[in-house]
């Protein structure tokens, strides 16, 4: 609006030449005057001091800090793996402390609301019974789950942490558009979205008095703790696993509250407890947070299909062993029907009419309500009654297969019509300027001894195009931070309290599932690294020998043909699968690896799929495989230098040290073979990475003898066999039951046997029937690693 | 009449099995003015780690098993014996169908018997359009809700066919009933969805039939295993009432309720999960014998 920027002085009229809010909707940045808010002066003044080259210079600081921390989400509208970046609108929405108050007092009256009716369903049924709800509403529902029908909930209350989503009418007012109870998702995503914005107004954010995420986080971490049984047990979060659209969200909450992330089948129920399977023998929870879907949670009693669950929860829950947050069962009163009915029971169940109105809802499974919706279908959507999504999530608003009064008289009890209201705007960054997009906020409250805890800001959705009923994050969507400004200044916080004592935090236990995934993630990178160098050593020969006198060649290209690699085929058909395979094992226990592991890992995927080109064969792959694995040392070297020597990091040294043992055993048994062709040797050295100290060893050729005694016994070589075994020997005696009473166990007496006999072996000895067993050894101790620990 | 009840089933697994959970649905309900358990009782073989009984949401005994793994053979063996009586026919004062929404609309519970479970989708019955269509051409003007329960079951029991080869315990209602095909399960889910498509309540019933027939009648198909039927809500006055799809018949003496629910998946004699089952092998052994 033009007028904006002559009231303002022109101070910034080049910022807001083109913002020109929609008549008929509220605005974020300027009120129904056009007069810009006063919260916003200070990032206005802060954007116009500075070009729009230097403003973009900033922003893209944000996009670094969320490429650098992995923040992606996944497509869930679509079955393939497609991960993408984080879709950030690097201006928050700006809103004043007094808003703030409203929306908080309006929504924990809302939570405890939605408690009480929670309750009631899952215990004395008195809203039904006195026809406060319909009985059909109810039992139609997916998500009333008669199995939790009469359980009291471990700690006594259903609802621990919730999320609404808001929006601003053209009045001006706030107004709730969805409440999420069933698993809310974005908490984590807010925090993340704070420290991105926060980057890119690094020189405004210190000074401009928002309110701190921190503490919210930090007092629902401390409720979760509160609610275990006793010290001994612990709080995890239920994740579907990686597959799920937010589990980077999942494995980035564990990380930052320090909870174990757990998948359904990391735990079982014995005698009614629930336990987690760890390397250490079962382990109590007694806490989930879940970010699962009630019905997948156990097979058992609810959906019978799901992979997804543990067997026997239900029951754990019913006996008060487990505290579900939220309980199993508590998305009954997600479902958007249930808005026609909150107005009418929030006096009678919290003494008061709702200080927050929600959006205008009719059930249509009665009849007066469906005849008024027939009358004014125009201005409103038409939806499935259970669903929780938002109105402007909907596709179309009915289906024109039939007349309407038909399909509402047809399925009226699974439908719902709510008003299409137009959503206030907010502005955001375009090609040097503000120009204003429809918003809206999704606020989190969690239950705290105290009573609710609101985060203050941190998500808000904001809308494509200019048409203001459509905000939807898949159809290409942003998201923003919200920030709440206080009119003085704000503490800065983080999660630990200011007044704790120091305090070494206990060392987290490690699930079987996770130990398996890190032991697999280093036998496979291992794997990757030992094709590298096969398939470097084949193009650096095939650049140099001549045709037709090639034995060494045929032998080397059969022996990648004996692990599955064709010598002919593009690099990356080769690579790419290789690398997934280490990626997938690391995105299974992405709360446990450093964010620097898992991108150098992201990396070296994108690498090896640009690997080929052209006429790329002989020296110039051989060229760009030696490039490949430097990337691969990098990733070992952030691996082995940076992580914390806890269990999960012994699983991961003893997959690669397993795998490396039992390679080079085969190499081996091929390559110094007696009746290998000339070269042989020396590529055996190649491929081993040892040419430098055989030539500084023995100051002769090869021979058998000095390449089997550096490439397997020798103990100072890190790719000898004796070397990997000696660390494998170290590492199990480290585990978790090992020498516990002086006695040892299989695996241990096992991998001795095969480390002594190894050690005093000798290159005449070790032929290659010897070498063959011994990789046959390697095996074994892997198959009694798995049955003792991985399983 | 006094039956006494014996049940074997027996999973085979190959070649052992894995941890195990397991829901077992199996002993013969009390129903009051219907059907009492004298005496029953459920052995297990190998001795289970855990074994609990409760009663779940329906109404149903269940009881909860737990094996630590390493065996090769489950049996769960049923001994009962249980009183049935049979209700003598009654005058059929149920609701005319276009009453019916009225009356249900009215009932203000969500107890177990309440009609507003039976009436929607549930996990196994997903009313389809064929189906519903099926029903509806089987209405007559002012047929009462009970005289429409018995022309859709008598229908089924002309149109579709016994065949305990052409599906198994997962296969859908939809498929068996474009097969015209099925077991006693098909024929009870395939007239529940039809019920439902018309708006009356419908559930699912597990039992046992008596296996040999009394003198001068016909052996009840069905007899050699576990059996189902259905259960129909015709309006306030009636209540439930149980058909028999797939002998056409109104279930009397020769009935014996195990559990109701919504449809299979809620009945299911031995619900649980498998672990590395996959070469489970069942059999089903049942004896219905009335005492003189």
């Amino acid at each position: 609006m033009g007028g904006a920027a002559q009231q303002t002085g022109g101070r910034w009229a080049a910022l807001l030449a083109r913002y020109a809010p929609m008549p008929g909707v509220a605005d974020e940045l300027m009120d129904p005057a056009g007069r810009v808010r006063p919260v916003w002066h200070g990032l206005l003044d802060h954007l116009a001091a500075r070009s729009p080259a230097e403003v973009d210079a900033q922003i893209a600081r944000g996009e670094h800090y969320l490429r650098d921390a992995g923040v992606f989400t996944r497509l869930y509208s679509s079955k393939d793996e497609t991960e993408r970046a984080w879709p950030l609108s690097p201006v928050p929405v700006i809103l004043p402390e007094r808003d703030w108050t409203h929306i908080a007092e309006g929504l924990r009256q809302r939570a405890d609301l939605l408690e009480a009716v929670v309750r009631d369903l899952y215990g004395p049924g008195r809203l039904v019974a006195e026809g406060h709800l319909p009985a059909a509403l109810v039992a139609g529902s997916p998500e009333w789950l008669r199995p939790l029908v009469g359980a009291e909930p471990r700690g006594g209350h259903f609802l621990h942490l919730l999320a609404f989503e808001l929006g601003r009418s053209p009045d001006g007012g706030w107004f709730v558009l969805g409440d999420r109870t069933q698993a809310p998702s974005g908490a984590g995503f807010a925090l993340e979205n704070r420290v991105a914005t926060s980057r890119v107004f690094s020189d405004l954010y210190p000074e401009a008095n928002v309110e701190r995420l921190a503490p919210f986080f930090r007092r629902f971490r401390d409720a979760l703790n509160g609610l275990r049984a006793d010290d001994d047990s612990r709080v995890g979060i239920l994740t579907p696993g990686p597959m799920n659209d937010t589990y980077y969200e999942h494995a980035y909450i564990a990380r930052y509250l320090g909870f174990m992330l757990l998948q359904g089948d990391d735990m079982v129920v014995q005698d009614g407890r629930l336990m987690v399977r760890t390397v250490a023998g079962p382990r109590p929870v007694s806490v989930l947070w879940r970010r699962l879907d009630a019905a997948f949670a156990d097979p058992l009693e609810l959906d019978a299909a799901s992979r997804l669950g543990t067997p026997g929860l239900v029951g754990a829950i019913r006996a008060g062993q487990v505290g579900m947050v939220n309980a199993l069962g508590a998305g009954v009163v997600e479902a958007r029907a249930l808005m026609a009915f909150l107005p009418r029971l929030a006096p009678l169940l919290t003494g008061a009419p709702l200080r927050l109105p929600n959006i205008a809802t009719w059930w249509c499974g009665q009849a007066a309500e469906r005849d008024y919706v027939a009358r004014n279908a125009g201005r409103m959507m038409i939806g499935p009654a259970h669903s929780n999504r938002l109105f402007f999530e909907e596709q179309a608003g009915h289906r024109h297969d039939r007349p309407l009064a038909d399909w509402l008289e047809a399925e009226g009890a699974a439908l719902v019509a709510q008003e299409a209201v137009a959503l206030s705007t907010t502005p955001v960054w375009d090609g040097g300027a503000l120009v204003p997009r429809p918003m809206s906020l999704r606020v989190f409250l969690a239950r705290t001894p105290d009573g609710w805890a609101v985060m203050p800001g941190g998500y808000a959705r904001i809308g494509q195009g200019g048409e203001t009923t459509a905000v939807t994050m898949q159809a290409g969507g942003r998201v923003a931070d919200v920030w709440v400004v206080a009119d003085a200044p704000v503490a800065a916080e983080t999660m630990v309290p200011p007044t704790a004592a120091f305090r070494r935090s206990e060392v987290s236990i490690l699930p079987a599932r996770a130990a398996d995934n890190l032991f697999w993630l280093g036998r496979y990178v291992e794997r990757v690294e030992a094709v590298v160098r096969l398939l470097r050593a084949y193009h650096l020969r095939l650049a140099e020998t001549d045709r037709g006198e090639r034995p060494l060649l045929t032998r080397l290209a059969g022996f990648l043909a004996l692990q599955g690699v064709a010598v002919e085929a593009p690099l990356a058909a080769v690579l790419a699968p290789r690398v997934a395979a280490a990626r997938a094992c690391a995105g299974q226990v992405r709360d446990r690896f450093s964010i620097d592991g898992w991108l150098a890992l992201t990396d070296l995927g994108q690498a090896v799929a640009t690997l080929d080109s052209p006429g790329a064969t002989g020296s110039e792959a051989a060229r760009r495989l030696g490039q490949i694995l430097r990337q691969i040392a990098g990733f070992s070297g952030l691996v082995h230098e940076n992580m914390y020597r806890f269990t999960g990091w012994r699983f991961l040294t003893l997959g690669r040290a397993l795998e490396r043992a039992n390679a080079m055993a085969w190499t081996l048994a091929e390559f110094a073979d007696p009746a290998m062709p000339d070269g042989a040797l020396d590529l055996a050295v190649e491929v081993g990475d040892s040419l430098m100290t055989h030539r500084r060893r023995y100051a002769v050729a090869t021979t058998r003898d000095t390449v089997v005694d550096l490439l397997a016994l020798d103990e100072r070589n890190p790719r000898a066999i004796l070397y990997q075994l000696d660390l494998v020997r170290d590492l199990v005696d480290r585990l978790p039951g090992q020498g516990a009473d002086g006695q040892l166990t299989p695996l241990a007496r096992r991998v001795l046997k095969v480390q002594t006999d190894l050690a005093v072996a000798d290159p005449g000895t070790l032929d290659t029937a010897a070498l063959q067993a011994l990789r046959a050894r390697t095996d074994e101790i892997a198959t009694l690693l798995a049955r003792a620990y991985l399983t | 009449m006094l039956y006494d009840i014996g049940l074997t089933i027996t999973y085979s697994y190959a070649p052992t099995s894995g941890p195990g959970r397991h829901l077992l649905r199996l002993m013969p309900a009390t129903l009051p003015g219907r059907q009492r358990l004298v005496a029953g009782r459920l052995a297990v073989e190998p001795r289970p780690a855990e074994e609990r009984r409760w009663t779940d949401f329906w109404g149903n005994a269940v009881t909860e098993v737990a094996f630590a793994g390493g065996h090769a053979q489950e049996r769960f063996r049923l001994s009962a014996r249980v009183e049935v009586t049979a209700a003598p026919p009654a005058l059929d004062l149920s609701a005319p169908l276009a009453r019916l929404g009225a009356e249900l609309a009215a009932q203000r519970s969500l107890g177990p018997a309440a009609p507003h479970h039976f009436l929607g989708p549930s996990d196994r019955v997903r009313p389809w359009a064929g189906a519903t269509d099926y029903a509806r051409a089987l209405l007559g003007p002012d047929m009462t809700t009970l005289a429409i329960v018995q022309a859709v079951g008598q229908a089924l029991h002309r149109d579709m066919r016994f065949d305990a080869q052409a599906t198994t315990v997962d296969t859908d209602p939809a498929e068996a009933f474009a097969r015209r095909r099925g077991v006693c399960q098909d024929f009870s889910q395939i007239m529940i969805a039809c019920l439902r498509g018309l708006g009356i309540p419908a559930g699912y019933v597990s039992g046992f039939l008596r296996t040999t027939p009394p003198p001068g009648r016909a052996r009840l198909a069905g007899a050699d295993a576990m059996h189902a039927w259905v259960r129909a809500w015709c309006g306030v006055e009636t209540g439930w009432v149980d058909y028999d799809p797939t002998n056409a018949v109104m279930p009397g003496a020769d009935h014996i309720v195990v559990a109701q629910g919504r449809d299979y998946a809620d009945v299911a004699p031995v619900r649980g999960i498998l672990r590395l089952a996959a070469a489970a092998v069942t059999t089903q052994a049942v004896d219905v014998l009335p005492l003189p």
